[in-house]
């Protein structure tokens, strides 16, 4: 046993966070200008290209922009050749985004293993490892889903909403490499708690990308008079995006959720006991249920069920944070 | 399915006052309902009367998942019928403008070299058999006979009428659907399973004592309604060593980080030994031994004023902390003159503070125990139950100096305290572990793992599967022999991508022999949808 390897790798897991989060910053920098760009020219040249509007939540100003812009978003078959030149700018700043985003990802991908190295166990045994593993997840599936559909103008929120957790992590729940309590020390671990992590990347990006999606079919109510289509069939590359990152991800947290009941069996004598934390899993699972029920029932309801969705995202993170601060429970993990 | 959706939030709701307040049977924390009651006197009782303390088992909670499953059954029975008429029949028709359904290709099939090449494809085709160049029809009809091929080879179930082809693929995925949706049914039997047969169970055993599998040596037992306690398992242990590691040195010093319990059992199969440790329980026939916590039992020798020894052996301290502080109490009823009890607390690792000791670690380092006195009439002979961890103390007076101080003593291991006015001696002789065990029997537990087991296999088709339909038509508007091919997605997933193009590219060309891409049939051009 290397105690002073140990530290060091320990210590390299730390850096490349920090190196991980500096890349991610220059990301949402990148993102950022590019959404800029966008909405400047969509202001001062409404005829140019198609466009995505960005996922924001604009003041008034905002939506007049998007006024001129979605005319265009709706023609967006029209053969108008598009203006390279105009172009140009807010390409090279959404793929310098993704390519830093690429870099940012691989390098917390490295402070994870490293991390693991370091405790020679799986890297997500408390709530920082939970953070740190759980935004590299974030990470893999939104550049997954980069690869799916056009969907970079939410790369600005999925990398904020990255770099919020990683702040949270190295600051508040940041805790050194250490041993865990004998009740953790088990494969349902590993198990239980990827799967956890997993579905939570999926939800994450689901839940942005539905936001996306509803903010643009909001806009475009008000433009346009064609009737939105909301379901997988629909055109709109944010709510295809959202519906496979949520078709993919439920049965993977049902997955969380069973395992966790055996592992529970195990190291209680009980599968059940509606602990807070169970219990708060069990109404994010019965969230996403109802919101896939909603998606497949008639068009009307569909066009709501994001709200749905937003509301199981809101109780996974609940499940996260809230649970382990304000409800106490059982799980040793709830140690902040 | 908008019942569906209704329900499904309403349970979702319903599930979080559970989670905010206090339930009673929820294991984290036996005594917080009568916290709470004395906190809010006021609230309590409206809250209780509307099991608000037992969402859980609440008459309204039970209402939504009833109806839910009511609502379920009702929806997906008759779905099971319909599944059976189609899973027997053959795909349907295609519909009359393919051009309306998704990723619909046109293209032609005719050979664009003028080389009148014989029918390339190997199968004999009443068309091609007949040996004419191949005319407008046979070259469809060849084309038609490739993607059929390839279709079946890809797993659909193919019919061929004589101008299309119609494919369907995926209907396992209705099957799962089905099979999840009843295994939340089968899944309600098994949790029934535990709720109406099973029990758990909480029991402390001191290091070298024993424990007999009867209700009467819990410290804590709850039966579920039909079960009955006559029914335990024939069944006991001696706990032969308890160790317990904790964390040295660093910020999480003090965590434990090893637990280890060894038993030697006698049970009706025979005699064993057994390590028992957190996730690696003792288990006899279905009955569950968990090893969930422990704690010290100071072994405490009491003397009353002529010399008898009237209490002695470990005797059970709570912990109330991280770092192990604990409770106890010592009671002597039959000491002379008149009744003794001690109270006193344990420091498994005593520091000095201010006004008096602390512990520091959870392991013992330096075990001390501070102890005052109480005598009188300890109330044990009016038959009324009594906790063996706290004193009744309205018929005692507590013990006292010659000057009147309150009496009070300190003990490391060894030492011996006298008690004021000669009214005997304590003896502090060391320290016993002793181990917590949580038991568990629940008989409904293998029925639940099934639905499960069905629950995850059943939505993982129903989600991942696409069931989808694809024709291939000849059209019959063209003068070139030409197909029409679409696909239709029956199920929320989008077909396969490049399923579409990989009929029309198998369909164009003979598979198996020429890689090439596609020389006699121009490349397939994909339509809008209007
Ligand atoms: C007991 C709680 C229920 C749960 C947890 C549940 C869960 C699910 C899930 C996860 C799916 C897969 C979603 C999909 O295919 O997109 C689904 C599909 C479905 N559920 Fe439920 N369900 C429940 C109750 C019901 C009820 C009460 C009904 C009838 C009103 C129902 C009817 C259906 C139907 C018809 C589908 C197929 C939807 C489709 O073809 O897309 N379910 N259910």
């Amino acid at each position: 046993m290397n105690f002073f390897l140990d530290l060091d790798v320990a210590r390299l897991s730390d850096s490349l966070v920090a190196s991980a989060m500096a890349v991610l910053g220059l990301a949402l920098l990148a993102y950022a200008a590019d959404l800029a760009l966008r909405h400047r020219r969509t202001r001062t040249e409404p005829a140019t290209a198609a466009v995505l509007a960005p996922a924001s939540i604009g003041s008034s100003h905002d939506v007049r922009a998007d006024e001129h812009a979605a005319p265009e978003t709706a023609a967006a078959d029209d053969p108008n050749p598009v203006d390279g030149a105009s172009r140009e700018p807010e390409r090279m700043t959404g793929r310098a985004g993704t390519s830093l985003s690429v870099l940012g990802v691989g390098l917390l991908v490295a402070a994870v293993i490293a991390r693991g190295f370091a405790a020679e166990r799986a890297p997500w045994a408390n709530m920082y490892e939970f953070a740190l593993t759980g935004s590299a997840s974030v990470g893999i599936f939104y550049l997954a889903s980069l690869r799916q559909a056009p969907v970079r103008a939410m790369g600005v929120w999925v990398v904020g909403l990255t770099l919020l957790l990683l702040g949270l992590g190295t600051t508040v729940l940041y805790t050194p490499v250490d041993g865990i309590v004998p009740v953790l020390d088990s494969y349902w671990l590993v198990i239980h708690v990827a799967a956890a992590i997993i579905a939570g990347g999926l939800f994450t990006v689901g839940f942005v990308a539905t936001a996306a999606q509803m903010v643009r079919a909001r806009r475009r109510r008000s433009t346009d008079s064609r009737p939105p289509a909301v379901d997988g069939a629909s055109d709109d590359p944010f709510a295809k995006v959202a519906h496979n990152a949520h078709l993919v991800a439920f049965p993977i947290w049902t997955f969380a959720v069973l395992a966790g009941a055996i592992w529970a069996e195990n190291a209680w004598g009980r599968y059940w006991g509606w602990d807070p934390k169970e219990t708060w899993a069990f109404i994010t699972w019965v969230l996403y249920a109802a919101y896939l029920h909603a998606q497949a029932t008639d068009r009307r309801w569909a066009r709501s069920a994001g709200w749905l969705a937003i509301a199981g995202f809101l109780s996974f993170l609940f499940n996260f944070f809230g649970v382990n601060i304000w409800l106490p429970g059982l799980h040793s993990y709830a140690g902040v | 399915m908008r019942t569906a959706v209704i329900l499904l939030v309403l349970l979702a709701v319903a599930a979080i006052p559970g989670s905010v307040l206090p339930q009673r049977g929820v294991a984290s924390n036996p005594v917080a309902v009568n916290r709470f009651y004395l906190k809010h006197p006021d609230l309590a009782p409206w809250l209780d009367r509307m099991w608000l303390f037992e969402v859980y088992s609440a008459p309204w909670f039970a209402a939504i998942y009833v109806l839910l499953l009511i609502s379920m059954t009702g929806c997906v029975i008759p779905r099971c019928a319909t599944l059976w008429r189609e899973f027997r029949s053959p795909p349907p028709k295609a519909p009359r403008h393919l051009a309306r359904e998704s990723d619909f290709h046109e293209f032609t099939v005719a050979d664009p070299d003028p080389d009148p090449d014989p029918d390339p494809d190997p199968d004999p085709d009443p068309a091609g058999a007949a040996g004419p160049p191949v005319s407008r029809d046979g070259a469809a009809a060849a084309a038609l006979d490739r993607a059929e091929e390839h279709l079946r080879r890809r797993g659909f179930a193919v019919v061929r009428a004589p101008t299309e082809v119609r494919a369907e693929k995926g209907r396992v995925r209705e099957l799962g659907n089905l099979v999840f949706h009843l295994s939340l049914l089968i899944l309600l039997v098994g949790v029934a399973g535990g709720r109406l047969f099973g029990y758990e169970a909480r029991a402390a055993v001191v290091v070298g004592g024993s424990f007999t599998n009867v209700v009467s040596s819990y410290d804590a037992f709850t039966p579920a309604p039909w079960m009955d306690p006559e029914d335990l398992e024939p069944l006991s242990f001696t706990l032969d060593s308890f160790d317990a590691e904790f964390e040295a040195a660093g910020g999480r010093a003090g965590e434990p980080r090893d637990f280890d319990a060894r038993v030697t059992y006698t049970t009706t199969g025979g005699e064993g030994t057994a390590e028992v440790r957190p996730n690696q329980p003792l288990v006899v026939n279905g009955t569950k031994f968990f090893l969930t916590g422990h704690g010290y039992a100071p072994r405490l020798t009491v003397r009353d004023s002529t010399g008898d020894v009237i209490s002695s052996g470990p005797t059970i301290f709570l912990p109330n902390d991280s770092v192990f502080t604990s409770d106890g109490v010592v009671k002597a009823p039959d000491a002379q003159p008149e009744g003794l009890a001690l109270e006193g607390t344990f420091y498994p690792t005593a520091a000095p503070v201010q006004d008096g000791l602390v512990s520091v670690f959870p392991d013992q380092l330096n075990p001390r125990v501070e102890l005052d006195a109480w005598t009188g009439d300890l109330g044990l002979d009016d038959g009324a139950t009594q906790s063996v961890f706290t004193l009744d103390k309205t018929r005692l007076r507590e013990v006292r100096e010659v000057d009147g101080t309150v009496w009070s003593a300190t003990l490391a291991p060894g030492e011996q305290v006298a008690l004021p006015g000669g009214a005997g001696t304590v003896t502090f002789n060391g320290v016993t572990r002793f181990a917590n065990f949580q038991v568990a029997r629940d008989p409904g537990k293998e029925i639940s793992l099934v639905a499960a087991i069905l629950l995850m296999v059943g939505l993982t088709v129903s989600l991942a599967v696409p069931r989808r339909r694809i024709w291939v038509r000849e059209s019959a508007v063209h003068e070139t022999p030409t197909l029409e091919i679409a696909g239709r997605a029956l199920a929320r997933r989008a077909l396969p991508p490049g399923e579409i193009a990989r009929v029309a590219a198998a369909a164009a060309s003979p598979p198996a022999h020429s890689p090439a891409p596609q020389p006699n049939a121009s490349p397939p051009h994909s339509q809008e949808t209007p």
